[in-house]
This record gives C-alpha cells, sequence and structure tokens, in this order.
C-alpha cells in the first residue's frame, strides 16, 4: 500500500486550527507552560499575544489558571507534552476541570513513543488511561491531519474538558478531502470478516498494513479507527466484533486503560469475544527513534497482523 | 467606618457563625475551627465590598469570590444564605444526602459559589485564571480569593502567586487566613510559612495586613487593596483557629469537631444569638 506523510505537521494543522477559531470567537484562548516552540502554538501568540497565557514551567498552575479562564466563559487550550499534561497535574485536570465540570481542553502532545528521544521521563504509557478514568473527561487522539482539522471544532464546543492526543510530528495520511468527521464516531477504514482491528493515532497505518499483510494470507480484516476513547463509540465496537468474532486493539500507549482496556471492557460485558491488546506491555519507555521503539515495544505492523493470528486461531 | 456600620457588619459576622454553628450540629460535626476564623471577612465581603447580584448570580460583571480553601464552606453558604443567594433554611440541609451544600464548595450545586474548589491550592489558580479574563475582557470588578496558612504549603499557591505577580494582576485580591494551626497540630510545629509577608512581597504583591477578627480593619486593609493599581494584593489577616466557637476556639481540634446541642447551645449564649 501506499504510504504517504501529512504535507503539515500535527502541531502546524492544530495551531492553524486554534488560530482559526480564534479569529471567529473572542473566547478561544491559549495556555501553555513554557513548551510554546514545541507544541508548535507560536503562531497562535504571533497572533493573539493578549489571548496566550504561558505560565512559565507550572503545570498544575496552567490547568488551574485555565478552569478559571473557562468560569469566566473563555474556551482555553492548555497544552504539554502528555505526562506533564496529565499525570503531573492530574489532580488539577481531576478536580478543577472534570469534576467542576469546566470546559478546558488540555492538548498532550507526543504520546508514547513519539517522545523518542526524550525517553522515559518524557514517554506517557498511561495518559489516556488516567484521563478516561476521570467522570466527565472527552478523550480523542486524531489520526492525521485531516482528521483533526476537522475535529477542530468539535473539540472547541463540545462543551466538556477534553483530552487531545496530539503527535507532533507529520502524521502518515489516512483520511482524504472527502472524509468527514463524526464527532464520538468511529471511522470504518476497511471492511473484513475473520478480524477487527480497533486502532488509534500512529497505530492507524500500522493496522493498515497489518491488513494487507493478513489479506495475503488470506485473512480478511476490517480496521476500524477509534479516533474517541472516551465516550467509546460501543456501538461500532460491538457490530464489528459481533461480525468478525475476533478482535484485536492497536494503540501508542500502554494496553492497561486505554482503548485496548476499554473495549476489553465493553466486551466482557456485552460480548465476550477472543481478544489480543497490541501496545505497550505494561512497561516504561526508552530512548530511541520510532523504528527501534515500534520493534522493542512490538508494535510494528508485522505484530499487530501477529495478534490478529493468534486471535482468528482462538476463535472456538 | 462609622460605628453603626461597625455594628452592622460584626453582627453580621456574628450571624454567619451562629448559622454555621446550626448547620454543623445539625449533621454534628464539620470543619469548624476554618469557618469560624474567615467569618468576618465574609460579612465585610459580602455585606459591604463585594459588587454582586443575589438575583443574578451569574451576572458577568460580579465581583467573584474563590474559596480556595473549600473546607471552610459552610461559613459562605451561610454568608450567601444571609445575602439572599438560597433561603435560609436551606443551610440545614449541610452534608445531608441529595444537598446544595457539600463540605467543600462546588460551583455546580450552589447558587453564588464561583469556584469548586477543596483540593487545597487549585482554587487560587483558578482565581488567576479569573482575574486574567476579567482583564482580558476589560471588566471593571475584583476577584478575590481566601487562602490558608496551611493551604500555603502547597507548591502550586507559589506557582500561582509567581505569575499572578509576574502579570501585575491589580484586579487579584487574596486573604490569608492566618490562624497558625493546620490538622496535625500549629503551622509552626509542621512546617512553617513564616515570613509570609516577605514571601509575598518577593513574589511581587502588595502585602497589608490586618486583623481578621475586626471588620473596621478588614475594611481599610481591602481599601488599599483596591487602591493598588500595579500588582495583586495579599491581605494577611491574623485570626484564631475557632474564633467565636467557645467550645474549640483556639485549639488545633477545631479543624474538623463535632458540634453537640451543648455545645452549640453554649456558643450561641456566648455571641447572644440564642
Amino acid at each position: 500500500m501506499n504510504i504517504e506523510l501529512d504535507t503539515k505537521e500535527m502541531r502546524a494543522v492544530y495551531a492553524e486550527g486554534l488560530i482559526q477559531l480564534a479569529k471567529n470567537d473572542e473566547r478561544i484562548v491559549l495556555c501553555e507552560a513554557d513548551l510554546m516552540g514545541a507544541n508548535g502554538t507560536k503562531p497562535f501568540k504571533k497572533e493573539f499575544p493578549e489571548r496566550t497565557f504561558d505560565v512559565g514551567i507550572a503545570e498544575a498552575n496552567m490547568i488551574g489558571v485555565a478552569a478559571g479562564l473557562a468560569a469566566c466563559g473563555k474556551i482555553p487550550f492548555a497544552n504539554s507534552f502528555t505526562p506533564f499534561a496529565t499525570r503531573r497535574c492530574l489532580d488539577q485536570v481531576t478536580i478543577s476541570c472534570a469534576y467542576a465540570n469546566l470546559a478546558v481542553k488540555i492538548g498532550g502532545t507526543d504520546p508514547g513513543i513519539c517522545a523518542q528521544l526524550n525517553g522515559g521521563t518524557h514517554m506517557s504509557v498511561e495518559d489516556a488511561a488516567l484521563m478516561r478514568a476521570i467522570p466527565n473527561m472527552t478523550v480523542f487522539e486524531p489520526t492525521d491531519a485531516e482528521q483533526m482539522r476537522q475535529a477542530l471544532p468539535w473539540v472547541a464546543y463540545n462543551g466538556k474538558p477534553t483530552y487531545i492526543r496530539i503527535h507532533r510530528s507529520a502524521a502518515n495520511t489516512v483520511f482524504g478531502p472527502d472524509y468527514r468527521f463524526r464527532p464520538e464516531k468511529a471511522d470504518v477504514l476497511r471492511d473484513g470478516t475473520d478480524v477487527v482491528l480497533f486502532c488509534s493515532g500512529i497505530m492507524v497505518i500500522r493496522a493498515l498494513q497489518a491488513a494487507e499483510l493478513l489479506a495475503a494470507d488470506g485473512i480478511s480484516a476490517a480496521v476500524v479507527n477509534v479516533h474517541t476513547i472516551k465516550p467509546l463509540d460501543g456501538e461500532t465496537v460491538l457490530e464489528f466484533a459481533a461480525k468478525t468474532r475476533a478482535v484485536v486493539t492497536a494503540e501508542n500507549h500502554s494496553v492497561v486503560g486505554a482503548l485496548g482496556g476499554a473495549v476489553a471492557e465493553l466486551l466482557s460485558e456485552k460480548l465476550p469475544t477472543v481478544m489480543r491488546r497490541v501496545g505497550i506491555q505494561d512497561r516504561f519507555g526508552e530512548v530511541g527513534k520510532l523504528p527501534y521503539l515500534e520493534k522493542v515495544m512490538h508494535m510494528t505492523p508485522a505484530d499487530v497482523a501477529a495478534a490478529a493470528k493468534e486471535a482468528v486461531a482462538a476463535k472456538a | 467606618m462609622d460605628i453603626s456600620e461597625k455594628e452592622y457588619l460584626s453582627g453580621k459576622a456574628t450571624d454567619i457563625r451562629a448559622l454555621s454553628l446550626r448547620m454543623f450540629k445539625e449533621i454534628g460535626k464539620g470543619h469548624v475551627g476554618g469557618a469560624m476564623s474567615i467569618s468576618d471577612l465574609l460579612a465585610v465581603l459580602y455585606f459591604k465590598r463585594l459588587n454582586i447580584r443575589p438575583e443574578e448570580p451569574r451576572w458577568a460583571d460580579r465581583d467573584r469570590l474563590v474559596l480556595s480553601k473549600g473546607h471552610a464552606g459552610p461559613a459562605l453558604y451561610a454568608a450567601l444564605a444571609l445575602r439572599g443567594y438560597f433561603p435560609v433554611e436551606e443551610c440545614l440541609t449541610l452534608n445531608q444526602p441529595g444537598t446544595n451544600l457539600p463540605s467543600h464548595c462546588d460551583m455546580n450545586r450552589t447558587v453564588g459559589v464561583d469556584m469548586t474548589a477543596g483540593s487545597l491550592a487549585q482554587g487560587f489558580s483558578a482565581s488567576v485564571g479569573m482575574a486574567l479574563a476579567c482583564r482580558l475582557d476589560g471588566r471593571p470588578n475584583k476577584v478575590y480569593a481566601i487562602i490558608g496558612d496551611g493551604e500555603s504549603q502547597e507548591g502550586q499557591i507559589w506557582e500561582a502567586a509567581m505569575f499572578a505577580g509576574s502579570r501585575r494582576l491589580s484586579n487579584l485580591i487574596a486573604f490569608t487566613d492566618n490562624n497558625g494551626m493546620q490538622i496535625d497540630g500549629t503551622t509552626d510545629e509542621i512546617n512553617s510559612v513564616e515570613p509570609l509577608a516577605d514571601k509575598w512581597r518577593a513574589f511581587n504583591w502588595n502585602v497589608v495586613t490586618c486583623c481578621g477578627h475586626d471588620v473596621e480593619d478588614l475594611d481599610r486593609a481591602i481599601e488599599e487593596a483596591c487602591a493598588e493599581t500595579e500588582r495583586p494584593t495579599m491581605i494577611l489577616m491574623k485570626t484564631v483557629k475557632g474564633k467565636g466557637a467557645n467550645f474549640c476556639e483556639g485549639q488545633v481540634s477545631s479543624h474538623s469537631t463535632t458540634v453537640s446541642q451543648e455545645q452549640l447551645d453554649g456558643a450561641l449564649a456566648a455571641l447572644g444569638r440564642n
């Protein structure tokens, strides 16, 4: 299959989207904690300096300030690297945003192995699980530039505290211009009958590649991009689990508590199904570039295909 | 301040204390100490200083109050009820099943509460965000925040203080309820926060000190804070934990304590509200 990179980095698409929103709505404001360069949001500051609040290296305060801004009617987007936007300030996110039900938008950049050379300290394996466990929180992980571009207005105006998990670099292009983002609805990228691959973020392209590998071996794999793991599109998950009776999840995150956890929870209660979870296997990260990390974490297309074969073989 | 205004505000402070104690007695226990120590401040704020409309609690240009030491919520509820935000009788539902008046402040449950707080220091950061939003919108209002001296052991207080000072948020006026006590002992025994005035000055705040149990002195301090145009102001209020609850006044144990009918009766008699 053809694998192409988006022409723009995800962080650039994010910043452009925020600027566009801010041009039409003065309530849109930006909060940062000394990572504007890394998060790609400097163009927003250039355009709207008075609406940019860089609090310095103080993530807990950034989240609290964002909550205060939201309490006065603003729509704040507060950004940091994924570990510092979540676990570093988890109580602030939980109480000041979610419990208070203030619609703060929290952007976490470089999730999971995307942290690459920043290594284990910066490589969040648990951020989406933490955020998913918080009541009132929406958890969204855009796959590519087109999906991000179309989803940002929904993120801004869904009225809920929302976590956006953002790969900073250029993503593999998955969606074309005819794509239509549907909030909280998973995207079926490929139909199939033997196994379904539920995937998110950088694992979507790997799942599509895995489906090709499986097809060559005579296995028909469906591929479904679950961009929003909370609220989970249970209808689509159940539909494809029922149809294929073999489920694989693939995510750039620990297999504990995020996409794999959410799907497993749903299926175990509604439709017990053979299942395998591809992702970071309950371990911390390490330094390395993506090709090394995806191998050492068992997150390559071949790993996804192998998990699918296991699931298919385990079907009764 | 003339004598009649002083008597009026002091009377309101006593009303807040008496009502808070009735609320605590109804459920049997509560955070008595920290509620009593801010009652005089709440009287000055809600019955003189705050520009608010109880009939329009979400009025955009209102002054805002964030009770960051959210465990003192019951005193705030008493002040709100006495100011007309909701019926005084509702106060007696404190912490009862399904109540709109939980131990710690909840903006989604209680009319007139501007920010949810209870996990310490978080409300203070939110007050900084509110002050930024109000300034951005060009509103003429003030944002008031109340923190505790024990709460000032939280690092987030100083993150927020540094940023507010850096951004010269003169529309932010904060109070420290400096009662010298926390759950495990005196603040000096546990982790001394002094010298507080030097700390706040070092964080580029205007610092005013006052007696937290003298409505005239509190009003003078707020007047000074309102005149400041360059910096946020921290008003360090010297207070006594449990002030006016004669069964626990000045005791570390007043932080969270049971309240019996007998204790209530004795305290109300001492307050002249029996």
